[in-house]
């Protein structure tokens, strides 16, 4: 098959010259994700297994919480992925609305599920870590129930970009539901200092410094990096199948109708 | 161009209206969900009135949504909604702004999300001190109550009209759509159950009345727009 018969992807490759839309080269992409996809397994593995191996056997417990503190080596990199990967979603279904780019929708449609897999994962830790903790799995607080209202936005999501006969049109509907959407990234991030609630307030990312010991951050960001570039290698694989899915899905009408 | 929005405005009422049956079904699932209630947690007086505000407003957001399908369904598919958006503006208008601009997409939905109110929001907001009295509510939360639904239900018609427009054409588009408009409704379901509440234990519904009727500005403003995107890639 010969590269200008790859329908509306090609298309747009052929108008992408200045250095902007370099990148939203199918092929030019297809070549950088083949590259890079080994380097971000390699990285994601290193990350992951290094923070695993501190934060479960050298990093100290918490004198109040004990060793189920270790939870929060998984917990909260994944509750800031999901955010993370619904802001990519938001953020590339803008470029679609905007400009159209084909390849921002295959990114929105490939990061969906894997941001909804971290909110799951998120979700689910959370649950476990507040068993022990608060001595309940679920309350009903500002921040546990933002995150779950994420959770179901991106299954909307998912559920959108499949539910039409036209791709394109479920990736136009899809990314119009994204940005609508992003007002809860937000209330997500800030639902611990507008209400009291049980969850505790932000003690990373806030004025004055981190209120954790050096000894704990180190895993977790070590986790954080791992799990962003588990979320790139993904990204690129997921990409990258849908590229060629779309490629056989050309050439089979193309088959059909000579 | 106002006179082209009431036009619609009044079709839209006079077909609604025509097959009353579609509007009656919102409305009558509104009080058969709600009489549901008692019958499943049982007549306890005092239980009843302590979740009588949180039956009112998670049934009110069911039946809103339910007729949120047919919005704009109907006028995509005999094609009339092709025409909406083509139609240019009346002539003294065409002569303001000497261009040939068709209408505005954005108040084309705030037209069809007032008509859908009209016919489905309005009466909840009747009907809710009533079906409230059966559920044994607290006298103190009448007055807020009517108020908090006269607030909260045109927000949910406008949020739930980007829902309606994404799912034009879409397979299962009615399951689909409830999930995506109802984590969207949580916020309007959340103040408008808190202001009752606070009305009947006396701690004071007006900080959730504003909320309320901030989230109806904001839902003004920005979702026909959004509805309109996706109608415009739904008639592209």
């Amino acid at each position: 098959m010969t590269a200008s018969r790859l329908g509306h992807l090609t298309m747009s490759q052929r108008r992408s010259g200045s250095s902007l839309h370099r990148f939203a080269n199918p092929s030019r992409f297809l070549r950088l994700s083949r590259r890079l996809t080994p380097w971000f397994a390699v990285l994601a593995a290193a990350f992951i297994g290094a923070g695993l191996y501190i934060g479960l056997f050298v990093a100290p417990p918490d004198y109040q919480q004990g060793e189920s503190v270790r939870i929060m080596y998984v917990h909260v990199p994944a509750a800031w992925m999901a955010l993370f990967v619904y802001t990519c979603v938001a953020a590339s279904s803008v470029v679609s609305l905007v400009w159209r780019h084909p390849l921002a929708d295959l990114i929105a449609k490939a990061s969906a599920p894997v941001g909804a897999g971290f909110t799951a994962v998120a979700l689910v830790s959370g649950s476990l870590w507040g068993q022990p903790m608060w001595g309940t799995w679920w309350v009903w607080d500002a921040r546990l129930t933002s995150v779950l209202i994420l959770f179901f936005l991106y299954l909307g999501h998912i559920a959108l970009m499949n539910a039409f006969d036209d791709p394109t049109r479920g990736a136009r509907a899809a990314a119009i539901l994204a940005v609508v959407g992003f007002i809860n990234i937000p209330i997500i991030k800030f639902s611990v200092d507008w209400w009291h609630t049980l969850h505790q307030p932000a003690s990373v990312f806030r004025l004055g410094g981190p209120t954790i010991d050096v000894s704990m951050l180190v895993p977790l960001f070590l986790m954080a990096l791992g799990f962003t570039f588990y979320y790139l290698l993904l990204l690129m694989l997921r990409v990258r199948s849908e590229i060629v899915a779309r490629k056989i899905r050309t050439a089979q009408l193309l088959q059909a109708a000579p | 161009m106002l006179a082209g929005l009431a036009a619609i405005l009044k079709r839209d009422l006079r077909l609604a209206l025509r097959q009353s049956a579609d509007n009656g079904m919102a409305v009558g699932f509104f009080v058969l969900t709600v009489i549901l209630f008692p019958l499943g947690v049982g007549p306890e007086p005092s239980v009843l009135a302590r979740i009588a505000p949180g039956i009112l407003w998670v049934t009110a957001l069911l039946a809103s949504m339910l007729s949120l399908e047919r919005l704009f369904a109907a006028d995509y598919e005999d094609g009339s909604l092709d025409l909406m958006a083509l139609a240019p503006l009346p002539l003294p208008l065409l002569v303001l702004t000497k261009c040939l601009a068709p209408l505005p997409l954005p108040l084309l939905v705030l037209t069809k999300c007032l008509a859908h109110w009209l016919l489905t929001g309005l009466p909840m907001v009747v009907l809710a001190p009533l079906l409230g009295v059966l559920l044994n509510l607290d006298p103190a939360g009448y007055g807020v109550l009517v108020l908090a639904m006269a607030l909260g239900t045109p927000a949910l018609a406008l949020v739930g009209a980007i829902g309606a427009a994404l799912t034009l054409g879409a397979r299962r588009g009615g399951v689909l759509l409830s999930l995506l408009v109802l984590p969207l409704y949580i916020p309007v379901l959340i103040f408008g159950v808190a202001a009752v509440d606070a009305a009947i234990y006396g701690t004071g519904a007006r900080p959730h009345l504003l909320l309320l009727g901030g989230a109806l500005l904001a839902a003004l403003a920005l979702c026909p727009l959004a509805s309109a995107a996706a109608l415009r890639q739904a008639l592209e």
